[in-house]
């Protein structure tokens, strides 16, 4: 088969094939120029797709969840895409991208679409193409996409600025972590899940939720506690409840177009960033000039402020003129 | 941002011994791979659907149950059915020299019995990977 062409991306992507929609994701993946012409003459089909992250810390259960999770929206009639995260090994490159081993009941139902990624280096959770993979599921015409990925809560990539929902599982044993109100993962939660509730503490661990919970009311709302055992699947029908209560709980009172500015704005913003980063601040050019401003600084003259402003008068017009974005 | 070659590892059939896929697996990845293991116990048709999902470059078959002469040639007409025809087949486990030519003749890629260098398989993937999928080196 000759390598389609991205209008006969688009049309299969809108189709829901599955050959296309899996090439689609790989060129978004790999940041390649097809990839924004794509995503361009997809945006019409996107915004649809209920986005929910599952987060949590390291053995919390979070795939076997999200593939009970799935059967259970499956059977409601929902359709998904999950694209599970896993981090990529920063001495090699390299990843084993072991969530999909996990979520093999559901990933044999063919309307439901699942794709490992790694993480490449991005802090946070999640790769930094993983919302525009989130985009080409939705776009295929998945009802709710899944993002699946350990939690970390501390960068612009955090699953939160990119879901509409954010479930943290945590296990009976995360008991330390929530007493230290550990920053970020606690406060972004709209549902918290206990997952292997039927080990000892599960009960205190409730309490504590349900506790905490109260600091993290939006827009009127409490998150939830849910317990559940992923294995088992006790609470999986409950979980599920709660997240389509949420979708059309989002879509009353603009709530849904709050979440998606917020959403738009971080994903402005880190456009724009990463597009700083590597095209303008790896220029070589600008890189000699900050040398150099270093250089001029130890040689005894100015203070670092004083050759922060020469270097910047020096770049700054060149910053207009560069070319940032894809 | 640089692309990584993406590579599943399947075990097709009633074969349980997954040492060996697993030691590959880690091998790929020091190598700067992305890997999709699969997991014991899939069919063909599970393998290949899980390949176009993942759009992997490669697909390899661990099986040291003897069924390979079954297992490969059905793998590979899943594939050419699904559009799939420059995604490399590859894999390992027990299979004789003859069956490694005759699946050689069906369009099979190299194939890896046991005690192969680790390095001789990350150096074929390196370079037949490319050359399929013509993707620039």
């Amino acid at each position: 088969m000759p390598r389609p062409t991205v209008a006969q991306l688009v049309e299969g992507v809108r189709r829901g094939d599955r050959l296309c929609v899996g090439r689609a994701l790989t060129l978004v993946e790999n940041s390649e120029p097809a990839a924004w012409e794509l995503l361009r003459e997809l945006s019409p089909d996107i915004g649809d797709a209920l986005r929910v992250g599952i987060t949590g810390p390291p053995g919390a259960g979070k795939s076997t969840l999200a593939d009970a999770l799935t059967r259970e929206l499956r059977a409601r009639g929902k359709s998904l895409g999950v694209i599970a995260v896993d981090p990529s090994s920063p001495f090699s490159g390299g990843a084993l991208l072991g969530d999909r081993v996990r979520m093999l009941k559901s990933t044999e139902d063919p309307e439901v679409f699942m794709r490992s990624m790694a993480s490449r280096g991005a802090l946070g959770g999640l790769a930094r193409t993983t919302q525009e993979a989130a985009d080409v599921l939705d776009a295929a015409g998945k009802d709710i996409v899944i993002l699946e990925t350990v939690g970390v809560g501390q960068s612009e990539l955090t699953i939160a600025s990119a879901c509409d929902l954010t479930v943290v599982v945590l296990v009976p044993e995360s008991g330390g972590m929530v007493q230290a109100m550990k920053a970020g993962l606690m406060e972004i939660a709209d549902l918290f899940v206990v997952n292997k509730s039927d080990r000892p503490g599960a009960d205190e661990m409730k309490l504590q939720l349900i506790d905490a919970s109260r600091y993290l009311i939006w827009e009127g709302r409490r998150p939830p506690v849910v317990m559940t055992s992923g294995l088992k699947g006790d609470g999986v029908a409950e979980l599920a409840d709660e997240v389509l209560a949420y979708g059309n709980w989002l879509q009353e009172g603009g709530r849904k177009e709050k979440k998606r500015r917020d959403q738009a704005r971080t994903r402005i913003r880190e456009l724009v960033r990463s597009g700083l980063e590597e095209r303008f601040w790896a220029r070589e050019d600008i890189r000699r000039a900050l040398d150099h401003a270093a250089g001029a600084h130890l040689e005894g003259g100015a203070s670092i402020v004083e050759q922060a402003r020469k270097f910047w008068d020096s770049v700054r017009g060149e910053l207009g003129r560069s070319e940032i974005l894809p | 941002m640089s692309r990584r070659l993406k590579i599943l590892l399947a075990k097709a059939g009633l074969d349980g011994h997954d040492r060996g896929v697993k030691v590959v697996a880690r091998a790929l990845r020091d190598a700067g791979m992305e890997v999709v293991y699969t997991g014991l116990h899939q069919t063909p048709e599970q393998i290949v659907n899980a390949a176009v999902q993942e759009d992997v470059d490669a697909v390899c078959l661990s099986i040291l149950s003897g069924a390979h002469m079954t297992l490969f040639p059905r793998v590979k007409e899943l594939m050419d059915q699904a559009g799939m025809d420059d995604v490399l087949l590859s894999g390992g486990g027990i299979i004789p020299d003859d069956d490694m030519a005759e699946l050689s003749n069906l369009g099979v890629g190299r194939l890896f019995g046991p005690g192969s260098s680790l390095e001789l398989i990350v150096d074929y993937f390196n370079e037949e990977i490319p050359r399929r999928r013509s993707l620039s080196a």
